[in-house]
C-alpha cells in the first residue's frame, strides 16, 4: 500500500500537469482596479463572439499590482491578452521572451490604449486637512497613502504625477523636483502592492488623510462605500494614464487563439465596448461616449509621459531602475 | 474498558489534589488567578474576538446571502482546489514524513544531522522565497526546466502542480517533525526485538513500529493538513490568480475584500475558520486518545512490576 499510492499520485500529479483540451478561451492578465470593468466588458464580448461566430468562449481574468503580473506572464502565466495601466508593463514582455511582438503599440488604435485615467485625490469628508494641490501633500503632518511605485503602475503615474507638476513648476528644475518628491514620499505610511490594496488600507483600514490613485477607482469608492464618507479632489495640473493592452503573440500562436483575442481587444475600441469603459469612469477615446458621460469626466489640465518626461524608456532607466531616483528618494525616507 | 479508564482517571485526579493540598508544591492563590486571568484575556483578545468578528461579518447580510457566495463558481472552484491541494499534499507528506522519520529515528548514517537541518528548512524559509524558488525553477520561460516543460507543453506554475508543490514544501515539517521525537524516545528494542522473532522488514512496521507512533502520525496529518488549507504566501507567489482556476480558498478571500466584497469574503474565510475549528476539535480528541493509550501502557508497566 505504500508503494502504490506513490505512484498514483505521480500519474496524478501528471495528468494535472497536461493541458485540458476544453472550448476556446481566453486568459486577460491585468491590473489591480479594472476588476469591475472586465466583470462588465466579459459577458458583453462573449455575447457578441456567440452571436458572430456561433461558438462558445469563456474569458478568464487574473488581477494584480501591474508589474507583478507583468512579471507572471514573464515566467509562464499564459496570458492570452494583457490589459496594463503602463506600457512598460507591456514593454518588458517584448524584452523577456520576445512574447509580444515590439510593435504591439501599433497594432491597435490610439497606441493600443482603449482607455484613459487621470490621479486625482480622495480625501476623508469636508477634506479636514485641505488638500487641494500637489503642494499639500508633501506638507509636514499629512499622511498619504500611494501604492508602490515598483510594483505597481497606479503607484508610479503617482510619482510621475508628482514629479512632473513640480518639474513644471519650478521651471524644469529636477532638484526641486526631486526635494518636492522626497518631502512627498516622507508621508507615505505604507506602500501597498497595488491599487486596490492602498485602497482597502484607505477606506477600510483608515490610515491616511489621502489616497492617491485614478479617477475610476476614486469614483468606484464613492459608489461601492457610499458617498458620504469621501470627496473626490482634482489637482489643478495631474498626470493622464493611457492603459495599454496586447496580444501576447508567443500564447496566441501556441494555443491558437490569435483571432479570438485580437477580437477581445478590438472590442475595447468598438462603441459597445467604449460605453461600458465610460460607465465605469475610465475616460473614453469615443467622443460619443465621452459627451454621453461629460459629467463624469470633469476637464482638467493634464500632461503625459510621453509628453513631459521624455518617455517610457527614459523615466524608467533614470526613476524606477535598480539604485534610480526612486530608489534614492525611498532610501533616505 | 471504559471502567479502566475512569479508575485511572480517578488515581489521577486524586493524584493532583494531593499535590494541590500540600503547602510545599502549591501556589499562593493570586498567582494563580493572575495567571489564569493573564491567559484567558489573551485568549478572548486574540483568538476569540477575531473569530466571532469572522462569523458575524460573514452572516452580516443574512443566511441566504452566505450560501449565495458560497455556492458562487469561483468560490465552488477554490474550495476544491484547496480540498485536491489537500488531498494531494498529505498523503505525500505522510510517505515523505513517515519515511523520514524513520531514517533518522531508527538508523545511524552519514549525513543524518544534514538530513535533520533539511527537515526544517521549510520552517525557516519565508514561504514567499518558498514560492518563488518554484518560480524560478518551473517557469516555462526562464526557469531551469524551461526546454523540457515546453517540448512536454507541461505547466507546473501558475497552474495546479505549482500549487500543489508549494503546499508539500510548506508543510513537509509538519509530520516528520511530529514523529521523530517520538521515535526517538521508543527507541529501537521492539524492533529489533520483532526482527529477532523472525519478523520482515514490512511486517516489523506494520506490526510494530506504525501502533506504536499511530496518535503522533495522526496529531502531525492533523496540523499538515490545517496548514495545507490554510497556505498562502507561498500559494500566492505560484497561482497567477486566475479566478475560478487557480484560486485556493485563503486566496478567493483575499480577492473577494478587495472586490468590496466583505460578507462573501468573510464567508469564505468562515469556511476556513470552521474547518481550523473541526480540526481543533479532532487534534483535542487525538491528544486525549493518545494520552489514554499511554496511560494503559503505564498500567502495564505497574502491572509487571507489582506481583
Amino acid at each position: 500500500m505504500r508503494a502504490l499510492p506513490f505512484s498514483t499520485l505521480l500519474t496524478v500529479l501528471t495528468l494535472l500537469a497536461l493541458p485540458v483540451r476544453a472550448e476556446l478561451s481566453l486568459l486577460n492578465v491585468s491590473y489591480d482596479v479594472s476588476r469591475e470593468l472586465y466583470k462588465d466588458i466579459n459577458p458583453a464580448f462573449v455575447a457578441e463572439w456567440q452571436a458572430k461566430k456561433r461558438e462558445g468562449i469563456t474569458l478568464n481574468q487574473s488581477h494584480g499590482g501591474s508589474s507583478k503580473q507583468a512579471l507572471s506572464v514573464a515566467a509562464g502565466l499564459e496570458a492570452d491578452v494583457v490589459t496594463m495601466n503602463q506600457s512598460p508593463d507591456i514593454d518588458i514582455l517584448v524584452e523577456r521572451g520576445a512574447l509580444v511582438a515590439a510593435d504591439w503599440q501599433r497594432r491597435f488604435p490610439h497606441e493600443s490604449a482603449p482607455y484613459t485615467t487621470v490621479s486625482v485625490f480622495l480625501v476623508r469628508r469636508g477634506n479636514p486637512k485641505g488638500l487641494k494641490d500637489w503642494s499639500d501633500l508633501a506638507r509636514p503632518g499629512v499622511s498619504v497613502i500611494v501604492p508602490n511605485p515598483k510594483t505597481s503602475g497606479n503607484g508610479r503615474y503617482t510619482y510621475l504625477a508628482a514629479w512632473g507638476q513640480a518639474l513644471q513648476k519650478h521651471g524644469g528644475n529636477a532638484a526641486e523636483a526631486r526635494k518636492f518628491v522626497a518631502a512627498l514620499f516622507k508621508n507615505v505610511p505604507v506602500l501597498d502592492g497595488g491599487g486596490r490594496g492602498a485602497t482597502t488600507t484607505f477606506t477600510q483600514r483608515d490610515i491616511g488623510d489621502v489616497l492617491v490613485t485614478f479617477e475610476n477607482e476614486a469614483a468606484l469608492i464613492a459608489d461601492e462605500l457610499g458617498n458620504a464618507a469621501f470627496e473626490v479632489v482634482y489637482p489643478p495640473l495631474t498626470i493622464e494614464a493611457a492603459a495599454p493592452v496586447a496580444v501576447v503573440d508567443k500564447v496566441v500562436d501556441k494555443r491558437g487563439t490569435r483571432e479570438a483575442a485580437t477580437a477581445y481587444l478590438n472590442f475595447l475600441f468598438s462603441p459597445a465596448g467604449q460605453q461600458i469603459i465610460a460607465r465605469h469612469h475610465f475616460r473614453p477615446r469615443d467622443p460619443a461616449a465621452l459627451k454621453q458621460y461629460a459629467a463624469r469626466f470633469p476637464p482638467v489640465r493634464t500632461f503625459t509621459v510621453e509628453n513631459a518626461l521624455g518617455g517610457w524608456a527614459n523615466v524608467q532607466k533614470t526613476h524606477f531602475a535598480d539604485g534610480g531616483i526612486y530608489d534614492q528618494i525611498v532610501e533616505q525616507r | 474498558m471504559s471502567a479502566a479508564t475512569s479508575s485511572l482517571l480517578r488515581k489521577k485526579r486524586a493524584r493532583d489534589t494531593r499535590f494541590e493540598s500540600n503547602n510545599a508544591t502549591r501556589e499562593a492563590s493570586w498567582v494563580k488567578r493572575l495567571v489564569l486571568g493573564l491567559s484567558l484575556t489573551f485568549f478572548a483578545i486574540f483568538l476569540l474576538l477575531p473569530l466571532i468578528i469572522v462569523f458575524t461579518e460573514a452572516l452580516r447580510q443574512g443566511l441566504e446571502a452566505y450560501w449565495v457566495a458560497i455556492a458562487e463558481p469561483d468560490a465552488l472552484s477554490a474550495i476544491k482546489l484547496t480540498l485536491i491541494t489537500a488531498a494531494i499534499a498529505l498523503p505525500l507528506n505522510l510517505l515523505f514524513g513517515v519515511s523520514a522519520a524513520w531514517c533518522i529515528a531508527k538508523f545511524e548514517f552519514r549525513g543524518k544531522q544534514l538530513l535533520t537541518t533539511l527537515i526544517d528548512l521549510p520552517f525557516s524559509v519565508s514561504p514567499v522565497i518558498a514560492g518563488l524558488v518554484f518560480v524560478l525553477l518551473f517557469s516555462t520561460q526562464h526557469g531551469w526546466f524551461a526546454s523540457l516543460l515546453q517540448t512536454w507543453n507541461m505547466k507546473v506554475i501558475f497552474a495546479v502542480p505549482g500549487i500543489v508543490l508549494a503546499t508539500v514544501f510548506v508543510t513537509f515539517p509538519f509530520i516528520a517533525r511530529e514523529l521523530i521525537p517520538l521515535m526517538q524516545a521508543q527507541g529501537k528494542e521492539e524492533e529489533e526485538a520483532a526482527i529477532v522473532l523472525g519478523a520482515r522488514g514490512w511486517q516489523t512496521f506494520w506490526r510494530v513500529t506504525l501502533p506504536n507512533i499511530k496518535w503522533g502520525l495522526l496529531y502531525g496529518v492533523i496540523l499538515c493538513n490545517a496548514r495545507a488549507m490554510g497556505e498562502f504566501g507561498a500559494v500566492s507567489v505560484v497561482s497567477g490568480h486566475i479566478r475560478g482556476m487557480t484560486n485556493t480558498m485563503p486566496l478567493h478571500v483575499e480577492i473577494l475584500y478587495n472586490d468590496y466584497k466583505f460578507a462573501a469574503a468573510f464567508a469564505v474565510a468562515s469556511l476556513l475558520a470552521l474547518l481550523a475549528l473541526v480540526t481543533l476539535a479532532i487534534k483535542t480528541w487525538v491528544e486525549w486518545k493518545a494520552e489514554q493509550s499511554l496511560d494503559f501502557n503505564d498500567m502495564d508497566d505497574e502491572q509487571e512490576i507489582t506481583p
